[in-house]
């Protein structure tokens, strides 16, 4: 009996545990077919307790989700080298894969492991093996491998570590930064709970969630310092719009704002000292930025329409912003030291939720045209627009410190879920929730 | 033999009642048909006259309560002629109650992005509010709050859920 509880009692908790692990799962929709191809094999191990993440397959599905890369499945690959020194290079090449990621784990102590992993071109490891003859070995190993690493970690940081493989991975072979250590920060709705709003922070990819807030009223547009430490974000907690700061890791809060009216869009300044925000306690929905330390305000725009949703440029000199002054709600820009202000948009019945590029040269948005929709992307000199989804009621997009992706909300079915499309709106993928409804993503900075 | 009793009791109470409020609309010019039957309830019960008058109150509340929603065109914060009765209820009822407190919330549908929607409700809102202040309400004693998308009336993706999602609610 008791042995039968014991199961009951273990059995709950580990679903409970898989839940609150994978309740975002991603789903790619599109896109894969133009990525590179790479392998990444299954990493050995040495020792007597099985880790319970494997690296191989987080770094796999990290890479895949990048867009940039087409992991080839496991009964594609040619043959299983337990070392680099083992590569059949021409076999690889024949398979078109351009680099091959393996490693090892060594169990060294209790609840410690070495990993072990190597990052090899094979096109360089395939041209190299005739030198191999003339030259001897130690000049064609330093000539095929792209990167080479040792790292000691504990149990519960595989996941990490793998993402942290990945980023090495990544910017080895593209030129550019990774972004698979960051998080995100989204609001889940479970119209049924007793709290039915919540704050949740998640890894990039929807693991390890974690709730930072319950609430009875709605949370809105969470957005995060630039040292990734805080949220800001809006609550209703007291029947009343509020602007909040959030330590992450402390949980202290501190209430920013809460003015007669709307307290709404809280964006932080690349330096993290100020806040953009839209407050209507002048009369309507204007823009404003407090100096945070101060709580000095300042106000940026002044119209008897509608405006809203500002956002930074990368050099804190601008704020790009929706304002329904010309009719329609269209994107402006203004700046902040001279007050010139500027259209940006033209396309379309609506443009909204203008949001900068890291590099500053695009900005995406959500486009309304013929009723639909969808996120654009501007290109910030030549305004030619592109439209990179193709889902339904795409809103709230927010692009990766590196700026290769973009994480929004839309509707799949009649459930509102997290999807992701790329800067150049080839790769598309879901991140669809076990329970909910999920939006407001915010993509962290780098962490 | 206690039923008996009741039973009496109502044969001789219904005709007054009956007759009372048959009395007070013929009577009664300058003062409404309500209050000219309650004044005479107050009489045959014995009630405290305080007591009633919450507890009219609360009825009266209870009524609005009901009806208390005005709904929206589309991207609009125009108020439709249909909820003009509505509003005239509210009105009225605050302009004799200047203690009374009312919270006005502005909704929208689901499209279009969340901040700009929280815009979109608080026009909705302040064109309810616009409304009272006409018919004589202070302002002092209405507030708003512009939930925009995020607290619908019905959760479903099509027009019909759509319609019952952008509106104005009065909140006591």
């Amino acid at each position: 009996m008791n042995r039968l509880i014991k199961r009951l009692v273990c059995s709950v908790l580990l679903l409970v545990g898989m839940q609150a692990h994978a309740s975002l799962e991603i789903v790619i929709t599109g896109g894969v077919d133009s990525a590179r191809p790479v392998a990444v094999l299954p990493f050995t191990f040495r020792g007597t307790t099985l880790p319970k993440e494997n690296i191989a397959e987080v770094v796999s599905a990290d890479l895949m989700r990048s867009g940039k890369f087409n992991p080839i499945p496991f009964i594609k690959m040619p043959q299983r080298p337990a070392k680099s020194s083992e590569i059949n290079f021409a076999a690889w090449a024949k398979e078109g894969v351009e680099a091959i990621v393996m490693g090892e784990v060594v169990e060294v102590g209790i609840d410690r492991y070495e990993v072990v992993f190597e990052l090899i071109d094979v096109l360089k490891g395939n041209t190299g093996a005739s030198s191999l003859l003339n030259q001897g070995q130690l000049s064609t190993t330093a000539h095929y491998l792209l990167d080479s690493r040792t790292t000691t970690i504990n149990g519960s940081q595989f996941r990490q570590y793998a993402h942290r493989i990945s980023d090495i991975v990544y910017e080895k072979l593209t030129g550019e930064r990774g972004a698979f250590l960051t998080k995100i920060a989204y609001v889940l709705v479970r119209p049924n709970n007793e709290f039915p709003y919540q704050l949740v922070v998640a890894d990039y990819d929807g693991y390890n969630e974690q709730i930072l807030l319950r609430s009875k009223e709605p949370l809105m547009s969470p957005n995060w310092s630039p040292d990734g430490t805080k949220l800001a974000y809006v609550t209703f907690e007291k029947r009343q719009a509020q602007i909040f700061i959030q330590d992450i890791y402390t949980g202290r809060r501190t209430i920013l704002t809460a003015f007669p009216g709307i307290n709404s869009a809280p964006k932080w300044s690349p330096d993290g000292r100020r806040m953009a925000m839209v407050l209507s306690k002048d009369g309507n929905a204007e823009i404003y930025v407090m100096d945070i330390a101060t709580k000095a305000l300042t106000r940026v725009t002044n119209h008897r329409a509608i405006d809203t949703e500002p956002s930074w440029s990368p050099d804190g000199q601008e704020i790009v912003f929706s304002s329904e002054r010309g009719g329609n709600p269209q994107l402006y820009s203004v700046n902040l030291a001279t007050g010139d202000t500027r259209r940006l948009t033209f396309d379309g019945e609506m443009n909204l939720a203008g949001t900068y590029s890291p590099d500053g040269q695009s900005i995406v948005m959500v486009n309304r045209t013929g009723g639909r929709y969808h996120l654009a992307r501007m290109d910030r000199q030549s305004r030619f627009m592109q439209v990179l989804t193709t889902t339904n009621l795409d809103e709230s997009p927010s692009i990766a410190p590196n700026g290769s992706m973009i994480i929004y909300s839309t509707m799949h079915g009649r459930s509102q879920v997290l999807a992701l499309v790329s800067m150049d709106g080839r790769f598309k993928a879901r991140l669809p929730a076990a329970d909910g409804q999920v939006k407001s993503p915010a993509w962290s900075p780098f962490l | 033999m206690n039923l008996n009793k009741v039973l009496k009791g109502l044969l001789i109470a219904v005709p007054v009642l009956a007759l009372a409020a048959c009395s007070s609309k013929s009577s009664t010019g300058a003062g409404d048909a309500d209050s000219a039957m309650t004044n005479q309830t107050v009489q045959v019960e014995r009630a405290d006259p305080a007591a009633l008058a919450a507890e009219q109150m609360r009825q009266k509340m209870e009524a609005l309560r009901r009806e208390n929603t005005v709904y929206f065109d589309f991207d609009r914060a125009t108020i439709r002629p249909e909820f003009a009765e509505v509003l005239q209820a509210h009105g009225e009822f605050l302009r004799a109650n200047p203690s009374v407190r009312v919270t006005v919330e502005g909704h929208t549908d689901e499209r279009g992005t969340p901040e700009y929607n929280i815009a979109l409700g608080e026009r909705r809102a302040l064109a309810v509010v616009q409304y009272l202040q006409n018919l004589g309400v202070s302002a002092g004693q209405i507030s708003t709050v512009s939930y925009g998308e995020e607290k619908p009336a019905v959760r479903e993706t099509n027009e019909a859920a759509y319609a019952k999602n952008r509106r104005g609610v009065l909140v006591y």
